[in-house]
């Protein structure tokens, strides 16, 4: 499971989705792989708007990644070929492979288990 | 004809098989019409990339060929998917059958990423108002009852290996069945889908699911465009006899994206 995935993923129990504190969902015990990918500046620019800053803070922070900027990279910065190589290993070429996914509004952990997380609920949540 | 990904790695057990259902979902979606239609859609160097995603991706055949053609498909490379199953094992064989067909597709890069493979009910962890495209070949196949769905605990690959004999039969009978049986005029999941679609589509969101003659499509669409602000039409010219199946694939817009 690449680390972009946490841009795109919420709390599974239909109560949380409306709470601001489902979103991202936190990662613990994670392990993480890198996987080499050609890298791709246009495609990362692409992406780019498609990311909630302030999430991927989070979860950069979580996987003890250095600090990203305070916000998104716009014009000028995106031409920084280092911002984006960062970007690029941070969002596509990071695999969580075990761990948990945790919600932060009713506290339930999906667990993560060889890059596949399941997000299929216990029948006392469904 | 576009090369289909190879599925020789799946173990065909507890996952669908790619049949006409799933070869109809190829052909409809790189047909010079729907292509046409998804380029216009997303257009490249003024749209952010698109996220693919396919809920049931069995064994990914679809999504696969779906990252692998995106040039043929939206006249772009950039393009994320995203696949979930019930089935653990179809979430394993799907990573591996999108990341094969893009490496045997896409050389050099630019490529195609394929970022994870979720066990998940439908959309169920998917942020609301983020998938862009939308694939639904759904289990369309009317049956007296709808199997219930899988706990995270029956996933565990440490329970399934430990299972005897006819236990494990038993339990891949009801994997598959997951993979066919729609209940209910073979409708009970996709409605479900159906009624998930406003929410989790983005804002030039589209949305491809496919629909056997039982399933009655001309009520289905009528149904969609009941919703107000939204569009359907059958995609490509799917509405063809695909084997002894007559089956069809409609695509589901937003009416208005601007």
């Amino acid at each position: 499971m690449k680390v972009i995935t946490a841009n795109f993923v919420t709390c599974a129990v239909k109560e949380c989705k409306t709470s601001p504190a489902s979103f991202p969902l936190h990662f613990n015990d994670a392990e993480l792989e890198q996987q080499e990918l050609d890298f791709q500046p246009e495609f990362i620019r692409n992406i780019l708007p498609r990311i909630d800053w302030e999430a991927l803070r989070t979860i950069s922070n979580e996987l003890g990644f250095p600090s990203l900027p305070e916000s998104k990279p716009e014009e000028e910065a995106l031409n920084n070929e280092q911002t984006l190589k960062d970007l690029h290993r941070l969002l596509l070429e990071t695999h969580v492979t075990e761990g948990k996914l945790t919600c932060g509004n009713c506290g339930h952990s999906y667990m993560i288990k060889e890059g596949i997380a399941n997000f299929l609920l216990p029948s006392h949540l469904v | 004809m576009l090369p289909t990904p190879d599925t020789s790695h799946v173990s065909f057990d507890t996952i669908y098989e790619p049949s006409e259902d799933s070869y109809l979902f190829l052909d409809t979606l790189s047909s010079a019409s729907e292509s046409k239609w998804l380029s216009e859609r997303f257009p490249k160097n003024q749209e952010a990339s698109p996220l693919v995603v396919e809920v049931g991706t069995g064994s990914g055949v679809v999504l696969a060929f779906t990252a692998a053609q995106s040039q043929q498909i939206f006249g772009r490379r950039d393009i994320l998917t995203l696949g979930t199953d019930v089935n653990r094992n179809a979430c394993i064989a799907t990573r591996k059958t999108a990341t094969t067909a893009i490496q045997a597709e896409q050389q050099p890069s630019p490529q195609s990423v394929h970022i994870s493979s979720l066990t998940a009910d439908l959309c169920a962890p998917l942020r609301p108002g983020s998938v862009d495209v939308l694939l639904f070949n759904p289990p369309y196949v009317p049956t007296e009852d709808l199997p219930r769905l899988p706990s995270a605990a029956e996933n565990d690959p440490a329970v399934s290996e430990a299972m005897s004999r006819s236990a494990k039969f038993d339990n891949d009978s009801y994997f598959l069945s997951l993979t066919y049986a729609g209940g209910a005029d073979g409708m009970e999941t996709t409605d479900r889908l159906l009624d998930a679609i406003p929410g989790v589509l983005s804002v030039r969101g589209v949305a491809y699911v496919l629909l056997c003659k039982q399933n009655r499509p001309d009520t289905v669409m009528e149904r969609i465009r009941g919703w107000g602000g939204w569009q359907v039409e059958t995609a490509g010219s799917s509405g063809m006899q695909a084997g002894w199946e007559k089956l069809v694939i409609v695509r589901i817009w937003r009416e208005d994206c601007s």
